[in-house]
């Protein structure tokens, strides 16, 4: 059981936004798809959490089409948005729970996952605290907890470190790499080091199509390149003078 | 079930923000103190408490259409919408889920609003039970509108939408001046709009004329059906992507 995206395209009024993109994530694999901003990242996310229809091209989530049946898609992940998506006048725990709720727990399950997973990202002595009154770093890992307490097969997380300070995204970082391994992960970033730290395989993204495809050693070897940020800017280089 | 889940979500969100409370509860009962004190030296009786109270309540329903307005616009760019766009919640639920919790709210507006009336003088009436019932009824109309804007209009637009509605509503309801007093073109737009007419079924139900409230309410009615009716059409096409 994978994620198969075959030829997934999304045109707004005539500007292609994803343009056939092709390509396949393996179960439990934490898979980073990186691109400048513009590239499509959000778009592809959208389609495939089935917030969106595409224009055309499909993608079969762990077994079920997005097309076909997005209602089985849904049960299945959870995402982390852009923006933190973080209801600003309740606490976190409110906020953790509001989200168990919605897919099916009852209170007390609810009440019961919240702790858990504050424990798990050392959210617990803020449990109190009202969403619009946590720093960016907190606020992105209660995001993120409210995507994972759903306990989705594949989370969705969509540039979880931008606007964060170093120390922020270090602790953030941990926090992903516990995860690893547990579920799919599909992240977007345009920071380099942020893929390199964390992610099993890359997915270069540019104008909407993937020009790169592999694990960093694999794409340090396509390209002859040793950092990959000379990869980046050798494969989106090609694009701009096609 | 989802939908009450939501709901109470909400209500927290609403009844948590202090805004709630200085434009929803204190500006309508300070303005219901202050005209009241003019009636007084007013040579006409619109300012009287029974003519004044209906009409207030009315006006403080427009702050519901803030609240709503601004709840959706926020959970669109705060992208909490996508968040729970992304669950197996359906539209309906959505939308009761933002609709409901402001009807308590439009209940503590009448009861407070009422209650501040009876404090200055005016007199208990048996009317005031069905008017609760008709106000209550009305208060779908200004919901309808929030979801509406809310819909529609991103949180900043809300606010500036905001500005022109709460205008619109007022000046064009009879609530400050005798619509007939200006009378002509002014008054056959304010009645083509539903703000006078929910400010005269207000009026008639707290005075117990019962038969005065009929039309008015089919006004407001079909408004709020209509409103309501579009607003769900955008929220679905938004769900869709
Ligand atoms: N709802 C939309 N309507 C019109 N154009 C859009 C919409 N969403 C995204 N786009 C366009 O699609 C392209 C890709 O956007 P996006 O997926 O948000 O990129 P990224 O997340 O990589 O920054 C951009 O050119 C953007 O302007
Ligand atoms: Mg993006």
């Amino acid at each position: 059981m994978e994620i198969a995206i075959k030829e997934l395209t999304k045109t707004f009024k005539g500007r292609i936004a994803v343009d056939h993109l092709s390509l396949t994530i393996g179960q439990g694999e934490f898979f980073a798809l990186l691109g400048e901003n513009g590239a499509g990242k959000t778009t592809t996310i959208k389609l495939l959490s089935c917030l969106m229809k595409p224009t055309s091209g499909d993608a079969i989530m762990l077994g079920d089409s997005i097309v076909e049946n997005p209602q089985a898609v849904k049960k299945k992940l959870n995402i982390s948005p852009q923006e933190t998506a973080v209801a600003r006048n309740l606490t976190v725990k409110e906020n953790l729970e509001f989200i168990a709720k919605i897919y099916g727990s009852d209170k007390r399950e609810a009440e019961q996952k919240a702790m858990g997973l504050m424990d798990k990202f050392g959210l617990m002595d803020r449990a109190k605290s009202k969403g619009r009154t946590l720093s960016g770093g907190l606020e992105r890992r209660l995001s993120i907890a409210m995507a994972m307490i759903s306990e989705p097969e594949i989370i969705f997380l969509d540039e979880p470190t931008v606007g964060l300070d170093v120390r922020a995204r270090l602790d953030l970082w941990q926090i992903l790499l516990d995860l690893k391994g547990q579920i799919t992960i599909i992240l977007t970033t345009h920071y380099l080091e942020e893929v390199e730290a964390l992610a099993d395989r890359i997915g270069i993204m540019h104008k909407g199509r993937l020009h790169a495809l592999g694990t960093l050693e694999e794409l340090k070897e396509q390209t002859g390149q040793a950092k990959l940020q000379d990869i980046f800017l050798q494969l989106t280089a090609e694009a701009e003078i096609q | 079930m989802r939908a009450l889940t939501f709901a109470e979500r909400n209500r927290k969100e609403i009844l948590r923000d202090p805004m709630t409370l200085l434009f929803g509860m204190v500006l309508p009962l300070l303005m219901l103190w202050l005209f009241s004190m003019m009636a007084e030296n007013m040579p006409f009786d619109l300012f009287t408490l029974e003519k004044l109270a209906p009409a207030i309540i009315v006006f403080s329903f427009s702050f519901i259409t803030l609240f709503t307005g601004m709840l959706i616009g926020r959970d669109k760019s705060s992208s909490f919408l996508m968040r729970i766009f992304a669950s197996p919640m359906a539209a309906t639920d959505y939308l009761a889920g933002y609709a409901l919790p402001l009807l308590p709210i439009a209940f503590l507006q009448i009861t407070a609003c009422y209650g501040t009336a009876l404090l200055l003088g005016m007199p208990f009436t048996i009317d005031a039970i069905p008017a609760v019932g008709v106000l209550s009824i009305i208060s779908l109309l200004y919901i309808g509108f929030g979801l509406f804007f809310g819909t529609f209009f991103t949180d900043r637009q809300v606010g500036a939408m905001f500005a022109i509605f709460v205008n619109i509503t007022t000046w064009l309801s009879g609530t400050w001046f005798e619509l007939d007093m200006i009378g002509g073109t002014f008054q056959r737009v304010a009645y083509l709009l539903p703000f006078a007419h929910a400010v005269d079924a207000s009026r008639a139900i707290f005075a117990g004329d019962y038969g005065a409230v009929f039309i008015p309410m089919l006004w407001v009615m079909a408004y709020t059906a209509v409103i309501f009716g579009i607003a769900v059409w955008g929220f679905k096409k938004r769900m869709r992507g």
